[in-house]
């Protein structure tokens, strides 16, 4: 069984794509693999639904490959609570997904893990790091606290907004802001695009730790501004102050993960329901 | 048994209502579904399900162009040592063409009026076998087909 699984590793080393993806079914499925740290380079993308983060990860994709990069992205949406399953359509934005040799992309549901995805991330960046991905795009729709943490796994972060999406304190309320190192306006072909980007720059403004973050604007449509785009990330200077804000996200998953799969977890939920102990008492037990 | 399922809309053919209403009763289903858009190449289908690590792919055609499509991606799984993957067609695809289809490999095929409560025995059928140690892949030389 070892040796099969080193073999595995090899031959996706290799360029196995096949083997690769059946690594990460089981790095997904929970099974630990040796896998050695490789230091991947990793971008968190996330904003809000319908703002065009799979469109724009799409032409950036391209912009990647003309550099010669490999790019492999891990494209995340949410299981339903009720059935389990989940429709994974992220990667049929991306046109360049299918086809070139350059590009891996893969469809994660959240699977209602206990503590979310982020404990399988690690080893699947840095599985796709070792088969030589260059670059790695980690993409969830920003709408609630577990997505935010995985893109906080990230060391490079990127908001993605749009055109009339109603008031910038919507954003500042989902507390992303704080966590990305960049802002993307995309849509700029469409009208309010600029008076989006002013706002969020204003309001960027009010603080001074957030003054002097990047905000952009693009067109994923038109191919505009992407290559502007992709020269400003990989300038990027993994900054100090995001980089314990992200620590602490990647410390507190783990600590959900350790909470809810605690086996007295279901014991001491019964005795809360019923009254028989307080949340102290509950927390004491745990 | 939870799959991931790869539905797919081979060749020049615009209309997804179906793979799309698929592609839903499969999620509530319980099953992973990785729909790939409209007018994909073969080999394009075969990439996605190679990346996704899939067990089964739909494919879902209403062009006439079935005869051409379908084998293509059968073959294509089979070159690319995927003859493991389980393959199911849907869409307007005549009587008098299933059984070349069957033939190729193609263990189920669904025509206009199914519902989608038979989709989905039939993959539960398919995982009975599966668990039975009982071949069902496109590649696999056994005359099952779902009916």
């Amino acid at each position: 069984m070892e040796l099969n699984i080193q073999q595995s590793i090899n031959s996706a080393r290799e360029g196995n794509r096949r083997e690769l993806a059946r690594l990460l079914s089981s790095l997904e499925s929970g099974v630990k693999l040796p896998i050695e740290s490789s230091s991947p380079w990793v971008l968190g993308v996330t904003g809000p639904p319908g703002v065009g983060k799979s469109t724009l990860i799409g032409v950036m994709i391209e912009e990647w490959v003309s550099r010669g990069e490999k790019v492999a992205v891990l494209a995340v949406d949410p299981s339903s609570p009720r059935s389990g399953g989940a429709l994974l359509a992220d990667r049929m934005r991306m046109s360049s997904a299918d086809s070139s040799e350059s590009v891996f992309v893969r469809s994660l549901a959240t699977r209602n893990h206990p503590g979310g995805l982020i404990p399988f991330l690690d080893n699947m960046t840095n599985l796709l790091g070792l088969c030589g991905w260059s670059r790695i795009i980690i993409e969830t729709v920003g709408s609630g606290q577990s997505e935010i943490r995985i893109v906080a796994f990230a060391d490079r972060v990127m908001l993605v907004d749009g055109p009339d999406r109603g008031d910038i304190i919507q954003a500042e309320k989902a507390g992303i802001m704080e966590l990305a190192d960049l802002i993307v306006v995309n849509k700029s072909d469409l009208p309010n695009a600029l008076n989006t980007l002013n706002s969020i720059a204003n309001s960027l403004n009010y603080s001074s730790n957030d003054s002097n973050k990047l905000v952009l604007m693009t067109s994923a449509l038109n191919n505009d501004g992407i290559s502007e785009l992709i020269d400003e990330i990989e300038m990027l200077k993994v900054n100090n102050e995001r980089t314990s804000l992200r620590i602490k996200e990647r410390l507190l998953s783990a600590w959900d993960f350790l909470l809810l799969s605690n086996p007295l977890l279901n014991e001491v939920l019964l005795d809360l329901e019923s009254g028989n102990i307080n949340l102290d008492e509950a927390l004491e037990r745990l | 048994m939870s799959m991931r399922i790869v539905i797919a809309k081979p060749g020049l053919d615009g209309h997804d209502r179906g793979a799309k209403v698929i592609a839903r009763a499969l999620r509530d289903a319980g099953h992973e579904v990785i729909y790939t858009g409209l007018r994909r190449k073969p080999s394009e289908i075969v990439r996605v399900v190679m990346d996704e690590d899939a067990v089964a792919v739909g494919l879902s055609t209403l062009s006439g162009a079935h005869n051409v499509l379908i084998p293509k991606v059968c073959e294509e799984l089979i070159e690319n040592d995927m003859g493991d993957i389980i393959v199911f067609a849907g869409g307007i695809i005549p009587e008098s063409d299933r059984e070349n289809l069957h033939s190729l490999g193609v263990r189920a095929i669904f025509g206009p009026g199914t519902s989608t409560s038979s989709i989905i025995e039939f993959l539960e059928s398919v995982s009975e076998r599966k668990k039975n140690g009982l071949e069902v892949g496109v590649g696999h030389d056994t005359g099952w087909r779902w009916s």
